[in-house]
Order: structure tokens, then C-alpha cells, then sequence
């Protein structure tokens, strides 16, 4: 056996006896198959309205209940879980596509004045919380699920930036980066052959931790009406239009949270145990 | 250290001139006439007109920068086109809720997360240790709107002790007004306090495994007056980063929050604004909130380098 297949199977291992990765990782794919299950088949039509079943509490028939147009929630909770997943993983998308080259040429040309301007331009961006950027881009363009995904992207740029930099530069001073040097290969190809490969872990850790944040940020942004819109289900606007009717039927504004925090606690999870596993120092040290 | 100052203050007018670029480009230029824009399709020709001509849209656009930038400096920051009051006064108005509401929600995390993680790293591997870790990862997880709803839930709806929303205003008293202000900053706090108490916790077990805890130690010291007089003041430092650094989660959380509890600030102020399109409202709300946390960084990194002076010699 080689010995990246031999440090896989160790990695497969430690997941499988890790509570972290395993919770987390359940937890995640099960919203993930759900969404995928709503894209064929939920167990009612959202866009059924049945007055007569509304505020319907949970019950064999509806299993999370129903809301004020009598649709049923835990449908609504599935094809919500698409609009979530589909904004913060194209955020994410974002935030990697354009984040990671930009930190790694940073890294590649330290101290240069490329390099200054990359970083400088990561400052400026963590100036803009990713609810102003929707801010600015909604008073011009109006709301929607893509100014959702614009504003969590370009926020989640420099914090991929800085993560491929800080990474990246450790590298830069290891003897086999100055062996490929010295053997004639050039700094771009060096940062996709070389240190791309060693930093990839804590990009994907990274990355699990954005996807979350992003579910949080889009519920947020549908919630105050700058994310998607209706007729599209997002868990934010679910919320938003259960807050008039919280004391007649708590439950309907009670699902779509828990939904939230089930999803974004099993991707911090997940992203946790991922953590400790890459690096081995952590392995069993809880911190 | 004064060219350390002096360096850090030129990059803090730079990214606010060039933030205010950014702003100023995608609100007024980017729509292309701002007039037009703000009155909608239907408006009538001399409306427009005479809209451009109140907002001085008649003007090249660099010397209309220029109007804005100077008015944020002088405090003229024109007149709302929806409120017909001037934009000053309209903001000046709602920080009055606004940033009481920030600063309270600031104290109760802080008051919330410093004992939790100085218990949960003393306690290092016990069950409270590990109920600490759960509720964070919990704290961290739950929307803080979310959460807003479930307090308005118990303790408006069912217990009636708070107003699930409104503010009477300071005029009706400090303390009726902090009783409106606290269930948003309950709201605000917690999720706060979940990571500032995991960082408190974490920076506490690096600073425990110093050598100078270990001599503290081993002159007699127990485990417990070591972490007091030694880890938690050494272990003040990244939390206070941190804190500096979630300064812009909270401006965001705040926005929110204000409007679950239809509290008059500035997210209500904004929102209101972008469905009216009252650009001239949006941008300066938008660039007052892009300086605050350009403002609180900068900040940060000043108290930093007095706290750890190496830092500032290094640059």
C-alpha cells in the first residue's frame, strides 16, 4: 500500500471513531439527502393552500404541522433546505474560486507591492459586514436570492485570502518548495503543484465553517427580506412571516429555527472533528 | 511607536476614503441617474427634473463626491427624500437606540462569556467543562433572530414581563427604556457570548501551559491563584481581539434585531429607506457603519500594540 493510501485509511479510521465528525457528518448529509429528496418528492405540495388544515399542530398527517396557508411545514422545511444549501454553497464557491488564488499569489510574491495591494484589498473588503454589502446591492438592484449569494461570496473572499496566505507562506521556506525552485519551476506552477496540494485540509476545514456561516447569513438576509423571495421557500422568510403569528402557533416559527440550528450545528461539528483529524497535535486534545 | 501610530492612521484614512469610493460609486453611479431611480418609473419628467435639481444631480459626479464627503465632515448630509428632514438628524435619532442597544448587548456577553470560560478552562476536561463546550457550540449555532422570537415567546407572550417590541423612548425614563432594550440585547449577547467564551476558554489553556504558570506553580502557588493572577490577565489579549474583531457581527446582529422588536434605529432606518429608495438615506447610513468597524479594528490595533509593544515595533 502507498503512503498517502495508508494515512487515508488511518484518517477513515480516526473519523469513523470520532463523535465530531460522525454527528456532524450525519447530521449534514441528512439535510443534504432531503433537499435532494424534495427536488423528486415531498409529502405535500408547497404551494397547496388549504385553509381549512392551517395552524395545523404537528400530528401523524403533517409531521412538523402546518402553517397560516395551511402548507405543510415539513415540505416547506425541504425545499427551504435547497434555497439555504444552493446560497451558502455557491457563497462558498465564491469565496474559494477567487479567495484562494488571490492569497496564494500574495504568498507567492511576499512583501512585494503585489502583495500589499492583495491584502490591503482583503482589509477593505472585511469593512464591508456581508449584510451591508447586501444592503448596498439590494437599494440598487432590489432583493434576491442572488444578492444573497453576492454578498456572503464576496465576504467569505478574504477570509480565504488571508487562510491561503497565512498557509501558504510556512510553505514557502520548506526544502521541498526549494528543491522545485531550484529545479527551474516557476512560482505559479510551484503554488498549484506544491503548496495547493499541503494547504487543501485547511481550506476544506475552512470551507465547512463558511458553508454554516452562510446558512446563517442567508436565513438572516431572507429573514429582513434581502434574500430570496417568495414564491421560493428559504427557512429565513418561513421565520419572517411566523413572527405575527408566534403566539397563535408557536410551531411554525419554531421548526424553521430548529432546522437552522440543526444544519449549522452539524456543519461546526463536522468542521470541528475534520479539524483535529488533519492535524494530528490535536488528535484527542479537546481544546 | 509614533511611526507604528502614524502608519496605522494613514491606513485607516485610506480604507475610508476608499470604502466611501465604493459606497459613493455602486449608490450614485452605478444606478445611473439617482433621480429617476428613486422616483420609479411612473414619475413625470419635471418631478425628475426637479429632484436632480434638489439633489444637485446636475453637477460631475466627482464634485458631488467631493459635497458628500465634505458633508460628512460638516454633518450636512442632505435631506431625506421620503422623511423630508435632514439626514443628520435622522440618524442622530436613531443612534440613540442603536448604540445603547450595541453597548448593552457588548456588557452582557462580556459579563456572561469571562466567567463561563475562566470555569470551563480551570474545570479543564470535567462535565462542566464539557457542558460549557456544548452550550457554546449550541450558542454558536442558533440565529440570533431566531432567538429573538423564542424570548419574545416566553417572556412577552407568556409570561408578559417584557413588550414583545416597540420603544417608548428615553424620555420615559432610563429605566423603561433598558427594559425595552433588554430582551434584543439578551438576543444579540448570547450567541456572542458562545464565542467569546470559547476563546476565552482556549486562550486560558495556552497560557496555562506557560512556563512562567508552572514557576507561579511551583513556588507554592495553587492551580486556582495561578489562573487568577497570571493566565487571565495574559489571556485578556486575544480575547480582546476578538471581541474588537466580532464588533462587526454585532452592528449586523443589531440591524436584525431591531427589526424583530420594531426597534426605531438604524436597521429599521435602512430598511425602511431601501423600500422607499431613498438612496440618500442608504448611503450615509451604509458609510457610517462601514467607518465604525473600519474605526473599532483600527482601534483594536492600537490596543494591541500598547498591551504587546513588540507588536508595534515589528512594523
Amino acid at each position: 500500500m502507498s503512503a498517502v493510501a495508508v494515512e487515508s485509511a488511518g484518517l477513515w479510521r480516526a473519523a469513523l471513531r470520532s463523535p465530531a465528525v460522525l454527528v456532524g457528518g450525519m447530521l449534514s448529509l441528512a439535510i443534504v439527502v432531503l433537499a435532494a429528496v424534495s427536488l423528486v418528492w415531498t409529502p405535500y405540495p408547497i404551494d397547496g393552500v388549504a385553509i381549512g388544515a392551517r395552524f395545523a399542530p404537528p400530528s401523524w398527517t403533517h409531521w412538523l404541522g402546518t402553517d397560516h396557508f395551511g402548507r405543510d411545514l415539513a415540505s416547506m422545511i425541504m425545499v427551504g433546505a435547497r434555497t439555504s444549501i444552493a446560497v451558502a454553497l455557491v457563497a462558498v464557491g465564491v469565496g474559494v474560486v477567487l479567495g484562494v488564488p488571490l492569497g496564494l499569489a500574495a504568498a507567492a510574491v511576499r512583501g512585494s507591492a503585489i502583495d500589499e495591494v492583495i491584502m490591503r484589498g482583503n482589509d477593505l473588503v472585511f469593512a464591508f459586514p456581508a449584510l451591508v454589502i447586501a444592503i448596498l446591492i439590494t437599494a440598487v438592484f432590489g432583493p434576491g436570492a442572488v444578492n444573497a449569494i453576492i454578498a456572503i461570496g464576496i465576504f467569505n473572499i478574504p477570509v480565504f485570502a488571508r487562510l491561503a496566505r497565512g498557509a501558504a507562506l510556512s510553505l514557502w521556506t520548506r526544502e521541498f518548495v526549494m528543491a522545485a525552485r531550484l529545479a527551474g519551476k516557476g512560482r505559479a506552477l510551484i503554488s498549484v503543484e506544491h503548496v495547493l496540494p499541503n494547504i487543501a485540509n485547511t481550506l476544506i476545514v475552512q470551507a465547512t465553517i463558511q458553508f454554516s456561516l452562510g446558512i446563517l447569513a442567508d436565513a438572516g438576509l431572507a429573514y429582513v427580506g434581502l434574500g430570496a423571495q417568495p414564491p421560493i421557500p428559504s427557512w429565513g422568510r418561513m421565520l419572517a412571516e411566523a413572527q405575527t403569528m408566534i403566539a397563535l402557533a408557536p410551531h411554525v416559527a419554531i421548526v424553521p429555527g430548529l432546522a437552522i440550528v440543526l444544519t449549522v450545528l452539524g456543519l461546526n461539528l463536522l468542521g470541528d472533528g475534520l479539524r483535529d483529524l488533519f492535524d494530528p497535535r490535536l488528535r484527542g486534545v479537546r481544546r | 511607536m509614533t511611526a507604528f501610530l502614524f502608519q496605522r492612521a494613514l491606513s485607516f484614512a485610506i480604507s475610508v476614503v476608499v470604502a466611501s469610493l465604493v459606497v459613493f460609486v455602486v449608490l450614485e453611479v452605478v444606478p445611473g441617474d439617482p433621480a429617476a431611480f428613486m422616483l420609479g418609473l411612473n414619475a413625470a419628467p419635471d418631478t425628475v427634473a426637479a429632484l436632480r435639481e434638489q439633489l444637485g444631480l446636475d453637477a460631475p459626479v466627482w464634485m458631488r463626491y467631493l459635497g458628500w464627503i465634505g458633508g460628512i465632515f460638516t454633518g450636512e448630509l442632505g435631506t431625506s427624500y421620503t422623511y423630508r428632514v435632514p439626514v443628520a438628524e435622522l440618524i442622530a435619532a436613531r443612534l440613540w437606540v442603536s448604540v445603547p442597544l450595541a453597548a448593552y448587548a457588548l456588557t452582557l456577553s462580556t459579563l456572561i462569556a469571562f466567567p463561563v470560560g475562566i470555569l470551563a478552562a480551570a474545570r479543564r476536561g470535567s462535565a462542566v467543562d464539557a457542558g460549557v463546550m456544548g452550550g457554546t457550540q449550541l450558542g454558536i449555532a442558533v440565529p440570533n433572530f431566531w432567538f429573538a422570537m423564542l424570548l419574545v415567546l416566553v417572556f412577552s407572550v407568556t409570561l408578559r414581563w417584557f413588550s414583545a417590541g416597540g420603544f417608548p423612548g428615553w424620555d420615559a425614563g432610563a429605566f423603561e427604556g433598558l427594559r425595552a432594550l433588554t430582551l434584543p440585547a439578551i438576543a444579540l449577547a448570547l450567541p456572542q457570548a458562545a464565542i467569546l467564551a470559547r476563546v476565552m476558554r482556549s486562550a486560558l489553556l495556552d497560557t496555562l501551559e506557560e512556563d512562567y504558570i508552572r514557576t507561579a506553580r511551583a513556588k507554592g502557588l495553587t492551580r486556582g491563584q495561578a489562573l487568577w493572577r497570571h493566565a487571565v490577565r495574559n489571556a485578556l489579549i486575544p480575547v480582546l481581539t476578538i471581541l474588537g474583531l466580532q464588533f462587526s457581527f454585532l452592528l449586523a446582529g443589531a440591524i436584525i434585531i431591531e427589526n424583530v422588536f420594531f426597534l426605531p434605529g438604524l436597521g429599521r432606518l435602512v430598511f425602511q429607506a431601501i423600500s422607499a429608495r431613498d438612496l440618500i438615506v442608504v448611503r450615509s447610513v451604509v458609510m457610517l457603519l462601514v467607518i465604525a468597524v473600519i474605526l473599532v479594528n483600527f482601534l483594536v490595533e492600537i490596543a494591541y500594540s500598547l498591551v504587546d509593544p513588540r507588536l508595534g515595533r515589528r512594523v
